[in-house]
């Protein structure tokens, strides 16, 4: 029951939002075009062998937008819509209802990913050889995962902010830097790489980079097992106490 | 105050007031500043990385890009939300000024551009210790001023094809994205091949951040008197572009009785 509820929610919500010309825009368009300015300035700086960290970097970066904006504001949009009541009132708990959502804008970085590593390819030649393919195999669905758990975590504290979304434009550069996507935190403050730690998209893109440049991945794997957990549990928590004041209140459908 | 220039100047007031109702401080904190900063933070620490141009290079062009925000998302709503909101046929219905109408609602998003630009170069010189040359600021402010009413003028044009298009939000933000890589913000424009360079400098932004650049390094306003100029008619082709559309949309939706149809 609960897996046919999580595949179909998520085959959803991977349909409907790949039909969306703002998540296209996201998930397809900007990571391609951020890619493409970080390749004219690492090829113009003539740092040499940056080519696939920089596809990979951006694709990242897309993943983490299209989490930000499709899981922050997921609570909002299904409030919108007037389907939250019904998400709520579903038999199942919510955290099981609204999962498969928050993955599922997650799983829309595969596109990035997929888009960013191909453009390098074909227009700017990155080479697309991979140290350990099946490190990468793993590291690939678990980074996704865990930022879709962290999304759930999003998702679940900003319905306590009207204007979500705003928050998820001011959270989208942060990220990119503080988890050292396309700059290494070397290069960063001291104090950015605590934050970064709590970050699961950290230990994605690390992960990824051991798998496709010769390291051993398997640990930034685990520990993005563990973020996803820890996403997970809290997520919960704070999706039940929202729903228990919402019903109390009967506040559910206000926005 | 003759009628047109109360249109342009309440009229444009009033609109940006209704239509903008739902920014609040938080929110304009949020997106218009925020963001921005750290727009220019990224773009700096990337530059660092790769190596390409110094951290001025980087500041400059995006405390003047981040007031595309305000000019090209901004003016976009500015027009297209009439539509949505259900208020562009008793705009329309209005025996005032078309120009007026049209041209008052840019007042409030040049302004807005200025206070997100200058907020940008502010932070810049408190966290990246950015210094322009000494005495530079004034003509800096000039290549600002300049560079944000082009950039307004071509949400116009893309406000102006929301009264038509069914999304145009998608547009702006294709736009406003592109504008990071060909306008010379982040790359400049002798790195970029040529067809995308020849585009670069059709839009706005280009000319202005060259000259602001420069400016910045120590040159005089009438040394960029050229770049100043070709970037301010860049802008004055999209404006009135903009308002012919404008003007051909309504006569087109009147006709077809299509003003508010999506």
């Amino acid at each position: 029951m609960s897996a046919r509820l999580f595949w179909v929610g998520w085959l959803f919500h991977l349909k409907g939002l790949t039909n969306s010309m703002f998540f296209v825009l996201l998930a397809l368009i900007q990571p391609v075009i951020f890619a493409s300015i970080a390749f004219f300035m690492v090829e113009s700086g003539s740092r040499e062998g940056t080519l696939l960290y920089v596809a990979l970097g951006a694709g990242l970066m897309g993943i983490w937008s299209a989490t930000l904006f499709g899981s922050g504001g997921a609570i909002q949009w299904q409030r919108w819509q007037g389907t939250l009541e019904l998400m709520v009132g579903a038999p199942p708990p919510f955290v099981a209802v609204l999962l498969p959502l928050t993955i599922a804008t997650a799983t829309m970085g595969v596109y990035s990913v997929v888009a960013t590593l191909v453009w390098g390819r074909v227009f700017f030649g990155a080479p697309l050889e991979f140290a350990h393919p099946f490190q990468l195999a793993v590291a690939l669905p678990t980074t996704i995962l865990s930022l879709g758990m962290l999304g759930l975590l999003l998702a679940s504290t900003f319905v306590l902010y009207r204007n979500a979304n705003a928050f998820s434009n001011l959270l989208e550069y942060p990220v990119w830097l503080a988890t050292g996507l396309l700059v290494p935190l070397t290069l960063l403050p001291g104090w950015v790489e605590p934050i970064a730690w709590v970050l699961s998209p950290t230990w994605g893109m690390r992960a990824i980079r051991e798998a496709a440049f010769g390291g051993n991945a398997w640990p930034e794997i685990g520990m993005c097992v563990g973020l996803g957990v820890l996403y997970l549990g809290l997520g919960a928590i704070a999706l039940r106490n929202f729903e228990h004041l919402a019903r109390s209140r009967a506040t559910l459908s206000l926005t | 105050m003759s009628p047109a220039l109360r249109v342009f100047v309440v009229g444009g007031g009033i609109s940006y007031r209704a239509l903008f109702n739902w920014i609040s401080p938080g929110m304009y904190v949020t997106t218009m500043l925020g963001s921005p900063l750290f727009q220019i933070l990224f773009f700096t620490y990337l530059g660092r990385f790769a190596g390409s141009q110094d951290d001025a290079f980087f500041i400059v062009g995006n405390a003047i890009q981040i007031a595309a925000m305000s000019g090209i998302y901004g003016m976009t709503m500015g027009i297209a939300n009439e539509r949505q909101y259900g208020t562009l046929q008793p705009l329309l219905a209005t025996p005032a000024n078309r120009l007026a109408i049209f041209s008052g609602r840019a007042l409030p998003f040049v302004v807005n551009g200025l206070v997100v630009s200058a907020f940008g170069f502010a932070v810049s010189w408190i966290v990246l210790d950015f210094r322009p040359a000494e005495g530079s600021v004034p003509a800096l402010v000039v290549a600002v001023i300049v560079t944000t009413c082009s950039c307004v003028a071509l949400g116009m044009l893309i406000g102006s094809i929301g009264l038509r298009a069914r999304d145009v939000f998608f547009g702006a933000n294709l736009v406003y994205f592109l504008m990071l890589l060909v306008c010379g913000v982040n790359v400049a424009n002798d790195d970029l091949p040529g067809w995308l360079a020849a585009i670069g400098r059709c839009l706005p932004l280009t000319h202005g951040i060259d000259a602001a650049r420069q400016i910045a390094g120590g040159a005089s306003l009438g040394d960029v008197r050229g770049l100043l100029v070709t970037e301010a008619l860049v802008g004055l082709a999209y404006a009135t572009s903009a308002y012919v559309l404008f003007r051909v949309f309504e006569a087109e939706g009147r006709r077809r009785a299509s003003l508010e149809t999506y």
